[in-house]
């Protein structure tokens, strides 16, 4: 179910100090009077911050009337949106069926023990978080990954394995 | 080197497997040696097994290379351009050269493809040099009333392709007749099923067909504006759509009084989706746009009636709307020249799975299964074994070997079980098992559930727990008729397509593969050897070297033996996870 039940979080919202609120100016300036705007806004926040900081959904909410609870009613529906801050990289397995049969549920385990973390998590360095999505539309090359806007195909454990080593040597 | 034309397909698939690095390559040995040449690039002709996939058009023939990379790409341009020697053994689609890659090509009847692969979709010039734009032209000059076009969809006998099937003209005359000062046509572009690709390649390959059939549906609907929802899965599709729109806005063919028509007035705006399987479903689709949670509703009123803002609005899939031109334009009955009596024209499939020949087709309906996955896919691989076709994703059903003669068309899919669907066609082999394919589809429409309605929320969960049961090795024979009957419940008191639709995966995996099904509840067994929990391993003595990896692996200490001497495994202590299997570098360590 898509309907995710949440712990309350009693804690203040994040001070403005950790994420710059004013990154989202232009984009409410553009948006705050279009009809069917709340996706879009939360789509493009996301884009700047790489998740939804708490202290968005505030600002949002006052500056454009949404309410808070559809604001936060749509960013937990959704698979795209993020209440976590995410690693740099995101490394998204495929689990489509098309992947699924060309055993992709290895490429995970691969990715689990390259990167040491678990599906859904992120690296400590911040560098990698590691995902399953349903199906990047490159099926005949299953089994298939993309990491930022790069696809990969025709995977095994050890090419999966190489691709995030690299881009880890690459970022040091 | 006269006319020579030298094409890169770069879509998608083609660039995850390396075409920008091949085109780029090219242009700098292009220019570096000033060859005088045309080289230009192109997106989704759909041989993706073959992709990079470099196109030679010369004064003698045409010459598809498949497999490129930058170095071999090199050596097209050394031996076939400088030498005039094609190098044959690249060659997967020619003109001039026999081969049985040729038929991937050429048993297909592209019509919904007709430009991808030979089009640069981001020219708007290209498109209109391959009767781009040429049908709504037609329209607006012959002054074709609504009727006119409405009736020449109807007599095409085109339905929808997005899975439901209804048809196309019909829904259009719907929406037309609902007078409204506002009224919106709508593409559907968030392609859920897991595993298809068809309105990817079409957005990316000939993105102005899809503009062009809904300037078409807004003329015959009086449709004042147009969203087209696509997922945010495709950020290319989403690019070349942006592009598309904008050159069509600078060139008068969308925005105020288009073609030069007073009064016709029509805009295009893409939204992304944001990830959720049931915005595909009309209503929850509406409620994405308006930027609400997408979940659907009652129907009635449908959309034609009420649809988005509260406005009649027409929804249509993209091969539905990248057909309507090419209707048009030849008529409706070169178009149902094609098919059966109730399935007209073409329909695109995506292969993928177990195939030889991966990739996208578009065939004649009435069509058999055999013959797709046969002669244009080229069969299965490694001399396995073919054991199902699945067809519809997670609302359609597997169809075993024995049914392969079946015709494509909605009701002969239908009668197996299956559905149509958008078209995804995943070919499943003898390692394949149907209880783990039936609770992977499970696992997806519960976690796709919006919760709305308890059957869908609740049922989905339940048979979900029963199928992870008997694949680990916990069920009972009882759970059979459990699954059919719950299956059975959800599909009648479901409030939407996703859940009337959900349990076909199970129950078509029931109807033709009990024997699996009972072999994991009553012999605790995976015929296929996929299931984990129902795995045997043992090691092989013949073959252990004694080495110790698989010792050091074991994550429950379950492997012992002495250094050069034959290892064992504690079956009590084995919890199936294969790291030994996968570690050991002597293949001694048998599965079963
Ligand atoms: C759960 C669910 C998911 C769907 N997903 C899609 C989809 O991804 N693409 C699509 O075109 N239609 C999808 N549909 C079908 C649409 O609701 C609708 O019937 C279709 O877009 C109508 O266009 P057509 O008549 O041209 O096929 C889905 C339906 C359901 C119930
Ligand atoms: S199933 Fe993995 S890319 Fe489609």
């Amino acid at each position: 179910m898509r309907v995710k039940r949440v712990e309350p979080n009693t804690k203040q919202p994040q001070t403005a100090s950790k994420v710059d609120l004013s990154l989202m100016d232009p984009l409410i300036t553009t948006l705050r009077k279009k009809r069917g705007n709340l996706i879009p806004i939360l789509q493009g926040v996301q884009r700047i911050y790489g998740y939804l900081p708490e202290a968005s959904f505030y600002k949002i909410a006052d500056e454009t009337g949404l309410k808070l609870a559809d604001l936060y009613g749509v960013a937990t529906f959704y698979a795209q949106f993020r209440l976590k801050p995410v690693g740099k990289n995101i490394v998204k397995v495929c689990h489509g069926t098309a992947c699924h049969v060309q055993n992709a549920g290895k490429i995970s385990r691969s990715m689990e023990d390259t990167l040491g973390i678990k599906d859904g998590e992120t690296t400590e360095d911040m560098l990698f978080t590691l995902e399953s999505v349903a199906c990047l539309g490159c099926c005949s090359l299953a089994p298939v990954m993309m990491i930022g806007d790069e696809t990969y195909g025709n995977l095994d454990q050890k090419s999966a394995a190489k691709i995030v080593k690299e881009i880890r040597r690459n970022e040091k | 080197m006269e006319h020579i034309q030298l094409t890169v397909d770069i879509g998608s698939s083609g660039i995850a497997s390396g075409a920008g690095k091949v085109y780029d390559h090219l242009r700098t040995i292009v220019e570096k040696d000033n060859l005088a040449v045309n080289l230009k690039q192109t997106s989704g002709i759909g041989m993706c097994y073959k992709e990079p996939l470099l196109e030679v058009v010369d004064a003698d023939g045409t010459y598809l290379y498949g497999d490129m990379t930058p170095e071999l790409a090199e050596e097209v341009i050394h031996s076939h351009l400088k030498l005039n020697v094609p190098l044959k053994q690249y060659v997967v689609h020619s003109n001039r050269i026999q081969s049985d890659h040729n038929r991937f090509l050429d048993d297909q009847i592209r019509i919904a493809l007709r430009n991808c692969g030979v089009i640069d979709p981001e020219k708007i010039d290209e498109y209109e040099q391959h009767n781009g734009y040429k049908a709504i032209q037609s329209i607006l000059s012959e002054n074709l009333s609504t009727e006119n076009i409405i009736q020449t969809i109807q007599d095409s006998g085109l339905r929808g392709r997005g899975g439901g099937g209804f048809p196309t003209g019909l829904k259009w005359k719907f929406a037309a007749n609902n007078v409204a000062i506002e009224k919106y046509i709508i593409c559907n572009a968030d392609e859920g099923d897991p595993g298809a690709f068809m309105d990817r390649s079409l957005l990316e390959g000939d993105p102005h067909a899809v503009l062009e059939g809904m300037i078409i549906g807004a003329r015959a609907m009086g449709a004042t504006a147009g969203v087209i929802y696509c997922r945010a899965e495709y950020p290319l599709a989403i690019k070349r759509l942006n592009i598309a729109i904008h050159q069509a806005r600078e060139k008068g063919y969308l925005g105020k009084n288009i073609f030069g028509v007073t009064g016709f007035d029509f805009n295009i705006n893409v939204k992304e989706g944001a990830g959720a399987f049931v915005c595909g479903e009309e209503t929850a689709l509406i409620a994405s746009i308006e930027g609400k949670r997408g979940m659907p509703r009652k129907r009635p009123p449908f959309p034609a009636a009420s649809g988005l803002w509260n406005k009649p609005s027409n929804i249509n899939n993209v091969e539905t709307l990248a057909n309507i031109p090419w209707i048009i334009q030849h008529g409706a009955s070169a178009y149902a020249q094609y098919g059966t009596e109730k399935s007209k024209g073409t329909k695109v499939f995506a292969l993928a799975g177990k195939i030889n020949r991966g990739g996208l087709v578009e065939v004649p309906m009435g069509i058999s299964l055999e013959e797709v996955v046969n002669n244009l896919g080229g069969g299965v691989p490694n001399n396995k074994k073919l054991k199902a076709v699945q067809l519809g994703g997670p609302s359609g059903g597997c169809i075993p070997e024995h049914l392969m003669h079946t015709k494509v068309d909605y009701e002969s899919v239908t009668a197996t079980g299956a559905i149509m669907g958008s078209g995804g066609l995943v070919v499943m082999d003898e390692d394949t098992c149907m209880v783990d394919v039936a609770r992977f589809f499970l696992d997806f429409t519960r976690k796709e559930s919006c919760g709305k309605c308890t059957f869908c929320r609740v049922g989905t969960k339940r048979m979900l727990e029963i199928l992870t049961g008997i694949t680990e090795g916990k069920g009972v024979i009882e759970d059979i008729d459990k699954l059919l009957e719950l299956g059975e419940q959800i599909k009648k008191n479901s409030l939407c397509g996703l859940g009337q639709t959900a349990p076909n995966p199970v129950l078509t995996t029931i109807k033709y593969f009990r024997d699996e099904y009972e072999a994991h509840i009553i012999d605790k067994k995976c015929p296929a050897a996929v299931c984990k929990q129902l795995l045997h391993y043992e090691i092989i003595e013949d073959k252990c070297t004694g080495c110790t990896v698989c010792a050091k692996v074991c994550p429950t200490n379950a492997i012992s033996g002495e250094r050069k001497q034959v290892h064992y495994i504690d079956q009590e202590k084995c919890i199936q996870c294969g790291e030994c299997f996968n570690k050991c570098n002597f293949d001694a360590i048998s599965v079963s």
